[in-house]
């Protein structure tokens, strides 16, 4: 570890590793700081990706995909089941991602590209000078380092504290917060290659349940519920387990995974001077599936794409950086995020007589294939009414 | 006061998001409670496991 990079990275997770792959294929020196003792580890995460997603960064690799999708099951409240797995989906859909090795991998990556990595290395403050983000004081075992950089990419997760420090407000909204729990479980009944999601009110509240191949009898099994509806009695892990005694009674849980997602908007701003924020701490989860891992990856590399291109202007003033903001906030990520918030903040507000109507509805209908866009558009389809209260959203999506 | 059951907290990160007052941080495998906790207990409510309880002393 030196004491001047030209990017510090703070997070080790996918928006850190392409971050820091990024900055080091431009030609810069980086280091990325993970304040865990292993990259990858503990796992907070669903795991699932979208194929084609996955594939702008990186080309699939049995060693980190734990299973193949072919197909997925929305059960209604009502308990009735809408299969979505036809010829149709042309060997799309998506993977379910094995955290620890796919993580690794990422950073195995940057650091070949010619990143620093330090592991159980935490920033525990930034530095700032004129008010703007100079590096960060690093803490590894008891020894605390200054790391100078010219710019801060913060990719810190859910929990994010750099850029509160910066002065930038990170706080995620009581209601926007899923309060998750997830068990791998093994030794279970399932359909190997179809995630199934749980919805309803009493089974999820204004969240949902998911069941998440990990392989032959082997599943994520989790749950999200906002953070409006948790509480003694009735949180995340009450939930999870009704279910789990229900439906899974003789399965085994190897692993126990609490989390935060966040589904509100992103921030107002995502750069500040020397600084910028990716990924969870920037608030770009899919609001609507609180899928975090394509867009983590994807504001990751867009920041250190435009980090570079400011520090060859020497210029890394916010006006400089906010053409990463600009950008991502209009690319299909951005516009994306934007239309499914509205859609989550529909269907978070109807009661289980309803989404049953829905998803009956939109049963009876073939669909061309998986995407959660397509699933938006045939459930407008099908719901002619929904065109009146999604408004101006709806319309544009015809 | 904010009472962290570490035998029940899973460090998640989960309550730092949610702190209006930035006074938890999760460093590494412990949660950091500061003194600019004012026990709203807006991170008792969200944590997914119940690991955090606002204790009033009498």
């Amino acid at each position: 570890m030196k004491s001047k990079y030209d990017v510090l990275v703070v997070g080790g997770g996918p928006a850190g590793a392409l971050a820091g792959r990024t900055a080091a294929e431009k030609g810069l020196s980086v280091l990325i700081v993970e304040k865990r003792p292993a990259i990858g580890a503990p796992v907070r995460c669903a795991e699932g990706i979208g194929k084609e997603a996955l594939h702008e960064f990186i080309d699939p690799d049995p060693r980190w995909i734990s299973a193949d999708m072919t197909g997925a099951a929305i059960v209604a409240p009502d308990g009735f089941v809408m299969r979505l797995d036809s010829a149709l989906a042309g060997g799309k859909v998506g993977y379910v991602l094995d955290r620890k090795i796919f993580d690794r991998e990422l950073v195995w990556k940057a650091s070949e590209a010619g990143a620093d990595v330090a592991v159980k290395s935490r920033a525990a403050a930034p530095i700032m000078e004129n008010g703007a983000v100079k590096g960060a004081r690093i803490e590894f075992a008891g020894k605390t380092t200054d790391v100078k950089a010219d710019v801060v990419i913060a990719a810190d997760g859910v929990e994010s504290k750099f850029s509160k420090w910066c002065g930038i407000d990170t706080t995620v909204p009581v209601r926007e917060i899923m309060s998750s729990v997830q068990y791998v479980m093994t030794d279970i009944d399932i359909d190997e290659h179809a995630t199934i999601f749980y919805l309803g009110n009493d089974v999820a509240p204004e969240g949902y349940l998911w069941v998440f191949p990990k392989g032959k009898r082997s599943a994520n099994v989790g749950i999200g519920i906002s953070g409006k509806k948790s509480g003694d009695g009735h949180r995340a892990k009450d939930y999870l387990d009704r279910f789990v005694k229900k439906t899974f009674p003789d399965g085994k849980t190897i692993e126990y995974i609490p989390g935060g997602v966040s589904v509100c908007r992103p921030l107002d701003c995502t750069v500040a001077d020397g600084l910028m924020i990716t990924g969870d701490a920037a608030r770009v989860v899919d609001p609507l599936t609180g899928g975090g891992i394509y867009n983590a990856m994807y504001t990751g590399r867009l920041a250190a794409e435009v980090a570079a291109e400011c520090i060859e202007k020497g210029d890394v003033s916010k006006k400089a950086l906010m053409k990463y903001d600009r950008a991502w906030r209009e690319s299909k990520m951005g516009k994306s995020i934007e239309r499914n918030y509205h859609v989550k903040e529909y269907l978070i507000k109807q009661p289980d007589a309803k989404l049953n109507d829905i998803i009956h509805s939109v049963s009876k209908i073939d669909m061309q294939d998986f995407s959660t866009i397509t699933l938006i558009k045939e459930i407008i389809k099908a719901n002619p009414k929904l065109v009146l209260e999604l408004g101006a959203l709806a319309a544009s999506l015809r | 006061m904010l009472n962290v059951r570490r035998d029940i907290c899973g460090y998640c990160g989960c309550c730092v998001s949610v702190c209006p007052e930035g006074a938890l941080e999760l460093i590494d495998a412990y949660l950091a409670v500061d003194e600019k906790c004012t026990s709203c207990g807006i991170c008792a409510k969200v944590c997914p496991l119940g690991a955090l309880e606002v204790t009033h002393e009498k």
